[in-house]
């Protein structure tokens, strides 16, 4: 059976001129930065050679870039970093303060929140429908002991991108140090940190067709950060731990890929885009596009379908060969939907009937075609099998509902 | 994740569907987690003569129901009320952890279902 990847938000392979340049860093260019003969001379170019290819992408300086071991890590970096660092600078009574937003990356999520159990005040921000962050409520929400704000450039789920330009005036007038979590648009839609006003802006290689295990931060000139790991001061002391040169490598390359195709892979991927959701919406009966419909991620496409949920579907695409994603989290350790559809409004029995589908390079028009094909009858089938089909009940008269059956099988036991 | 009985059952399900003036229906579910279940059953002299269901949830769900129909057809009532699951699990040869609550969404609704017959028989 052929096998259909669209799953590219969650991981990408990595491209043959990527793999291509690492290969020589595993077994004949194997020296140790930080060593100064001519093994250790090699290593460090090559680390440099990145910085460079990363920093011509956002538009940054080459020192502003910080190497770390993923997404996760940069956004820890980031928020930790500057918040232990600016605590005791907080004057304000009611303590420091981070802005962030409801729909964030557990990444910065969990940070903030972890933050809060050590005194931090954190504010996450309600978005709208689309998904985008109430820019009026942000600046509101600004207050004597605000140090930081994180907002994401792009949404993982749903794909939308934030104003964060905006969000950036704003945090640049009030004196406030913004992060940006661009892991999702890093490489796939233009990125200028000057333009943004970002201070701290966090990327990985695994979702731009590099090696996984590898990401980076920026860091504007200036801005100070606490580091978390400590030994023998790489990276400016900022980020301890032998270089994985490797992959620094193919995270620089695969940047420098991307900056060379960033407007054609842009405009190929829309076009499929908007082909799987003009055809998905328009002859799936019931079936509506999650986030906005233009200010999105070229590569992503979200769904719900009514009366039927996301593992499931995904499951039965699987088995046709396609591979996408759930914003049920049926599939996941939690079994609450996700928080981001619940934000945009969504209640859980719509979260669940979720689907994600995101494109890369290697995608044809012809898997699409396939896809297109596919889909309505696996929606059909597992509608047949749905309860929530046909009748068409609420959720509310479904809780209802659910609530008279338990009083009644309660009445019965009591008899 | 799932084994291969239970993508079999997820994949083609027994006794999907609903039935025509059932005797009794069930209807369980945790609209958080995503599970929402109908169990109807025709009962003929006290036994399970017919079983359908619909699901609305994950592969877990759509298997654990259709995996129940095919164990209480043809029961007693006072046995398919014996019905555990731990051996729906078992005859789907195992079920991940946190997905056990599915199938014993499935024997609850049966046993809910059953009621709603004793309680329209008056037998309660
Ligand atoms: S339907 Fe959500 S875990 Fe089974």
């Amino acid at each position: 059976m052929k096998r259909i990847y669209l799953d590219h938000a969650a991981t990408t392979p990595i491209a043959q001129e990527v793999l291509k340049e690492m290969l020589p860093y595993f077994t004949e260019f194997y020296g140790n930065a930080s060593s100064l003969h001519s093994f250790g001379r090699e290593a460090h170019n090559a680390i440099e050679k990145a910085r460079a290819q990363i920093a011509n992408l956002i538009k940054a300086k080459e020192e502003e870039i910080i190497f770390t071991s993923s997404g996760t890590e940069s956004d820890n970096l980031a928020i930790k970093g500057i918040a232990y660092r600016h605590k005791e600078l907080i004057t304000d009574f009611e303590g420091p303060h981070i802005i962030t937003s409801a729909i964030e990356h557990p990444a910065v999520l969990e940070t903030c929140k972890y933050l809060e159990q050590q005194g931090f005040r954190v504010k996450y921000l309600p978005v709208d429908k689309y998904g985008f962050v109430n820019v009026e409520e942000l600046e509101n929400s600004i207050s004597k002991g605000t140090f930081l704000i994180t907002i994401m450039h792009a949404n993982n789920e749903i794909g939308t991108i934030e104003p964060i330009e905006e969000i950036g005036k704003i945090a640049k007038e009030r004196d406030v140090i913004l992060h940006t979590d661009a892991v999702q648009s890093f490489g796939k839609v233009p990125i200028d940190v000057g333009k943004m006003n970002a201070d701290l802006l966090s990327v990985s290689a695994h979702k731009i067709y590099g090696p996984k295990g590898v990401g980076a931060l920026y860091i504007k000139r200036g801005v100070q950060v606490e580091p978390f790991i400590h030994g023998g001061g790489h990276e400016r002391g900022l980020r301890s731990s032998t270089e994985n040169i490797a992959g620094i490598v193919g995270l620089g390359k695969a940047a420098e890929l991307a900056q060379q195709r960033i407007e054609s892979d842009a405009a190929y991927m829309t076009k499929l885009r908007d082909k799987l959701i003009k055809n998905i919406t328009e002859n799936v009966e019931e079936s509506y596009l999650n986030g906005h419909p233009t200010k999105r991620l070229p590569n992503n496409a979200h769904f719900r379908f009514t009366g039927i949920e996301g593992e499931s579907l995904v499951l039965s695409l699987d088995e046709k060969g396609i591979a996408s994603s759930t914003g049920s989290a049926c599939s996941s350790k939690k079994l609450e939907p996700s928080h981001v559809l619940l934000a945009i409004g969504l209640n859980e029995v719509e979260a669940h009937g979720s689907l994600r589908l995101t494109l890369g390079r290697e995608n044809t028009e012809e898997e699409i075609d396939y896809v297109l094909g596919v889909l309505p009858e696996v929606v059909e089938r597992l509608r047949k099998i749905s309860p929530l089909w046909g009748k068409k009940l609420e959720l509310e008269e479904w809780k209802k509902k659910l609530e008279k059956e338990e009083r009644k099988s309660k009445e019965i036991e009591l008899r | 994740m799932y084994s291969e009985k239970l993508m079999e059952h997820f994949r083609n399900p027994h006794n999907m569907g609903e039935l025509e003036n059932p005797d009794g229906v069930g209807t369980v579910g945790n609209p958080i987690c995503g599970d929402l279940m109908s169990i109807y059953i025709k009962v003929k002299d006290n036994k399970i003569e017919d079983i359908k269901f619909k699901t609305f949830g994950c592969a877990a769900a759509i298997a654990t129901s259709s995996m129940i129909t095919e164990l209480a057809k043809g029961k007693t009532l006072e046995e398919a009320l014996k019905i555990t699951k731990e051996e729906i699990a078992d005859a789907l040869e195992g079920l991940p952890p946190i997905k056990m609550h599915c199938s014993n969404l499935a024997a609850e609704g049966l046993k809910v279902a059953i009621k709603d017959y004793l309680a329209k028989k008056g037998k309660y």
